[in-house]
């Protein structure tokens, strides 16, 4: 019954990492909605030169959307734009090191989708992927 | 968890075990368990019966229906206007002229809001739905209301999942066109008092439009008996299969309006300038129709009335009942919707630290199928205050003790998340 839910992903569900409001300067403030589920997830990130320094999310999802966002803040920290602008869904995917079936991959991915839409700054990137 | 259950899991008005082997697909396992199939609001699973009519159909009988004089255009016609009569006999219509096939019971409703609604409704008019609608039977009404300058006006739903009768008579005046509305709650399970409500609408000089598609297939109806002046419904549902619904509306009205989609098999006359519509229930139905679905609802029906609508009912109240009693005990879940003598077999609920998507995740690993989410009635969700629920629904094919299996699943998904 437990494969999707391992000890990590409840532990990052349960006490995500990086979650609340963040402090001005705010950099990038990025909302997403999965209508299907109603799960909503806000990412803010600062970015200082081409770094980003900080990152924090809230709003309310499932164990999987709520635990992917928790790992990705943590991997996002330290990085430049460009190298978050490189994460893939392989990347997540293997972060989360679960198996996800296809329904649920909507679940993991709307933290990526709400990650790379704000450091493109464009709302169509999903789209444009082949989820 | 083991059951602590004071309702016999064996005695039930109907034949469980006889009618679960008329359904094939409730035979497979899922995930290395059998199969609990609980999400019967959504669609039904289909007995050999319907899938035999349709393979029957595609077998021995497919040509299109209405134009060939040749014998199997006459099988194929009679087949499908068969199972037309047999859906009016089912609701007790009048004539088959009142029953017009449509896709599914979201055309049935935009049929009525774009046809009926564009020749009747207008600015300042007002349109009532209800705060528990499935999208189905609330968007057309949005769209309608934002093509003509009319206002929407809703019934609220009362903290123990019922409509608001009282704020329903303030709603009601000379400027109410129609009134739109469930007779059943896909998410509540809410069996709404549909007669009071039409009474009143008939009251102010308004038409009604019953969104039957939960009621019809656990309950029936008598359309007569009833008094709407539509009343939508949809094949899947109820046994049938997907791609085939129903319209039935009082045929004076029907008589009236003008066409909805335009094409081939609606017309009577075409000419450059203008045409002339056939007569019903073809005048509402443009192009080839779903022929095959058609008569697969019929079988679907023939089922049904073999079984009996009263059992059905009966049977699915005895579930639902249980299933209430069960989580009630349980601990730590949130039930949605009004006490079981006023629902059908749909229950909505939350478990306390668990998001619904992660329990039906969970659930489907013992292979027990329950819905998760917003169920196509956000208006509703947002008035219980959360973003989403889990949903487990029931039909005639349904055993009470998969209600243990679906509680005890519950209890160990609990455990794995510590709550």
């Amino acid at each position: 019954m437990d494969a999707m839910y391992r000890e990590h992903i409840l532990d990052h569900s349960q006490n995500p990492r990086n979650y609340g409001t963040l402090d001005e300067p705010v950099t990038i403030r990025r909302e997403e909605y999965n209508p299907l589920c109603g799960d909503r997830l806000t990412v803010e990130m600062r970015v200082e030169g081409d770094t980003v320094t900080a990152v924090r999310f809230h709003g309310h999802g499932c164990a999987i959307s709520q635990a992917a966002m928790s790992m990705l803040s943590e991997a996002m920290v330290g990085k430049t734009v460009d190298e978050v602008k490189q994460l893939s869904k392989e990347d997540l995917l293997d972060m989360l090191g679960i198996p996800i079936s296809p329904v649920r991959l909507k679940c993991a991915l709307l933290s990526l989708k709400a990650v790379k839409a704000g450091v493109y700054g464009v709302p169509e990137w999903a789209e444009d992927e082949d989820e | 968890m083991t059951s602590t259950a004071t309702i016999s899991t064996t005695s039930s008005v109907l034949d469980v075990e006889r009618i679960r082997a008329d359904f094939p697909l409730l035979q497979r396992v899922v995930n290395g368990y059998p199969l609990v199939y609980l999400d019967n609001a959504a669609t039904s699973q289909k007995p050999t019966a319907v899938i035999r009519a349709i393979d029957d159909y595609y077998q021995m009988h497919n040509a299109n229906v209405h134009r060939g004089v040749y014998t199997l255009s006459e099988e194929a016609t009679e087949a499908y206007e068969g199972a037309r009569r047999k859906v009016a006999r089912f609701i007790n219509a009048r004539s088959y002229r009142e029953v017009i096939f449509t896709r599914n019971a979201t055309e049935a409703i935009n049929l009525v809001a774009y046809a009926w609604g564009g020749a009747n409704v207008g600015k300042g008019d007002e349109i009532i739905v209800t705060d528990m609608e499935h999208h189905s039977n609330f968007v057309p009404w949005q769209l309608l209301a934002q093509r003509t300058g009319a206002t929407l006006r809703f019934i609220p739903v009362t903290p123990t999942g019922q409509l608001d009768l009282a704020v329903y008579n303030t709603l009601l005046s000379p400027r109410t066109r129609i009134v739109a509305f469930t007779g059943m709650s896909n998410v509540l399970g809410t069996i709404t008092p549909a007669s009071e409500i039409i009474e009143r609408a008939h009251a102010v000089g308004a038409r009604v439009l019953l969104d039957a598609s939960q009621l019809v297939p656990h309950k029936g109806i008598d359309v007569q008996v009833m008094g709407a002046d539509f009343v939508a419904f949809t094949g899947h549902k109820m046994l049938g299969p997907t791609g085939i619904g129903v319209l039935w509306g009082q045929r004076a009205l029907l008589e009236e309006m003008p066409p909805f989609l335009g094409g081939g098999d609606m017309i009577k006359e075409v000419y450059h300038a203008t045409s002339t519509w056939n007569e019903l229930p073809w005048k509402f139905e443009a192009g080839t129709p779903s022929i095959a679905e058609g008569i697969g609802l019929g079988a679907a029906v023939d089922y049904l009335t073999a079984v009996g609508m009263d059992k059905i009912h009966a049977h699915e109240r005895a579930i639902t009942s249980y299933a209430l009693e069960r989580l009630n005990a349980l601990g730590g879940i949130t039930l949605y919707g009004p006490p079981a003598d006023r629902r059908g077999g749909v229950v909505a609920f939350n478990v306390e630290g668990i998001h619904p998507h992660d329990l039906a995740s969970m659930l489907d690993q013992r292979g027990v199928a329950v819905r998760a989410g917003q169920h196509c009635a956000q208006p509703l969700i947002d008035h219980l205050g959360v973003t989403a629920t889990a949903r487990a629904s029931f039909y005639l094919y349904n055993r009470i003790d998969e209600v243990d299996t679906f509680v005890d699943a519950l209890d160990a998904a609990k455990q794995v998340f510590g709550v």
